[in-house]
């Protein structure tokens, strides 16, 4: 590559950093870098010069005032603008929509949730009250003594009709 | 921009007066039409103002403006460039005894005397920026004018931070070759 080729490739790989380094935005390694390449290139250095003077130049573009009208004129318009109203703005706020929507959630589910009955019956074949009435009388039943003359009492004779006791007829206790 | 989003109407009013100059006088120098330039500004506070409840702070508010203002003066300038294409140059309007094309396309290649005679110096700077490729003007105007840092100028123009300065480069390049009589006589 020839001097002339290295010195055009190097002024490219300049020119990007050229204007970052002119307005003091430049990083202090490509800073150094850009101010090294001027001092030995005098066409970058003669590009750079003019840009400055261009900065100068564009600062002359006036600046111009909006008219007096434009603040008015934007007020009208904004005046203008349909009120936009979304979904849950019947609700005074989030919350109270977040705790609606929660609740309702709830309600969904518990009513989802199948109900369990418990069929005694099914399960023991016995009516309750049975079972109260065997509990009940348990404590005879458990008696061997007084079970043990049941047998005794089949032998006696049937009490003629209307008579209210049987002669030898004891009252179990 | 948090207070405008939280209902304060006194903080729209501060963004409208801090910020409707810079905004008239960028869109101004991108389509070079001043009823133009007001009408778009309005627009852009208009959308501003619609989208508040939805701001979030995740940029800058003037790159978001900005950007909104980019997007409706490039929207402007092809809206624009493609009318005057649908208007023929052979149309002739009929003004009593005189006839006279409708349109008179100017000479794009002034002599320099032409400019430095005719024209006011804020004129022809006004016309070398204006006749900058779009991206290249807008990248001028938000650079030197509103003198925003380039990393907020790429995310206005949707480019990376180099691709910026190579357009900035090469905008300054052109308009350095274009108004080089102008800057050098005058011995700024």
């Amino acid at each position: 590559m020839s001097n002339t080729e290295r010195n055009a490739e190097r002024c490219a790989g300049i020119e990007d950093k050229l204007v970052e380094y002119l307005d003091g935005r430049a990083k202090p390694a490509e800073r150094r870098a850009v101010e090294e390449h001027l001092t030995a290139c005098s066409s970058c250095r003669n590009r750079a010069e003019e840009f400055r003077h261009l900065w100068s130049a564009l600062d002359d573009l006036p600046v111009i005032s909006p008219s007096p009208a434009f603040d008015a004129s934007l007020r009208a318009r904004i005046a203008a603008e349909p009120a936009r109203r979304g979904f849950w703005s019947w609700l005074p706020s989030p919350r109270l929509a977040f705790a609606v929507t929660a609740l309702v959630a709830m309600s969904v589910w518990m009513a989802s949730i199948p109900r369990v009955t418990i069929n005694e019956k099914a399960m023991t074949g016995v009516p309750v009250e049975a079972d109260f009435s065997m509990i009940r009388d348990l404590p005879v039943l458990e008696n061997y003594d007084v079970l043990s003359k049941f047998d005794a009492l089949s032998e006696l004779q049937a009490p003629p009709n209307g008579s209210p006791t049987q002669e030898g007829t004891k009252e179990i206790r | 921009m948090l207070d405008v989003k939280a209902g304060d109407e006194q903080s729209f009013e501060l963004l409208l007066r801090k910020y409707r100059t810079p905004l008239v006088n960028f869109l101004y120098r991108m389509v070079r039409d001043s009823a133009v330039a007001e009408d778009l500004a309005q627009e852009v506070f208009l959308r501003v103002y619609r989208a508040r409840k939805e701001y979030a702070p995740s940029a800058k508010f003037t790159t978001w403006m900005f950007r909104i203002a980019t997007n409706l003066a490039l929207n402007s300038v092809r809206d624009n460039r493609h009318r005057q294409k649908e208007i023929s140059m052979d149309h002739v309007v009929d003004a009593g005894d005189d006839e006279h094309p409708a349109m008179e396309v100017p000479d794009r290649t002034p002599t320099v005397e032409q400019q430095m005679v005719a024209r006011s110096r804020s004129e022809v700077i006004l016309r070398a920026v204006h006749a900058l490729p779009e991206k290249q003007r807008a990248a001028v105007l938000l650079h030197k004018y509103q003198e925003l840092d380039y990393d907020e100028i790429a995310r206005i123009l949707e480019c990376s931070e180099s691709a910026l300065k190579s357009l900035l480069f090469r905008a300054y390049e052109t308009l350095r070759a274009e108004l080089a009589p102008l800057v050098n006589s005058v011995g700024v």
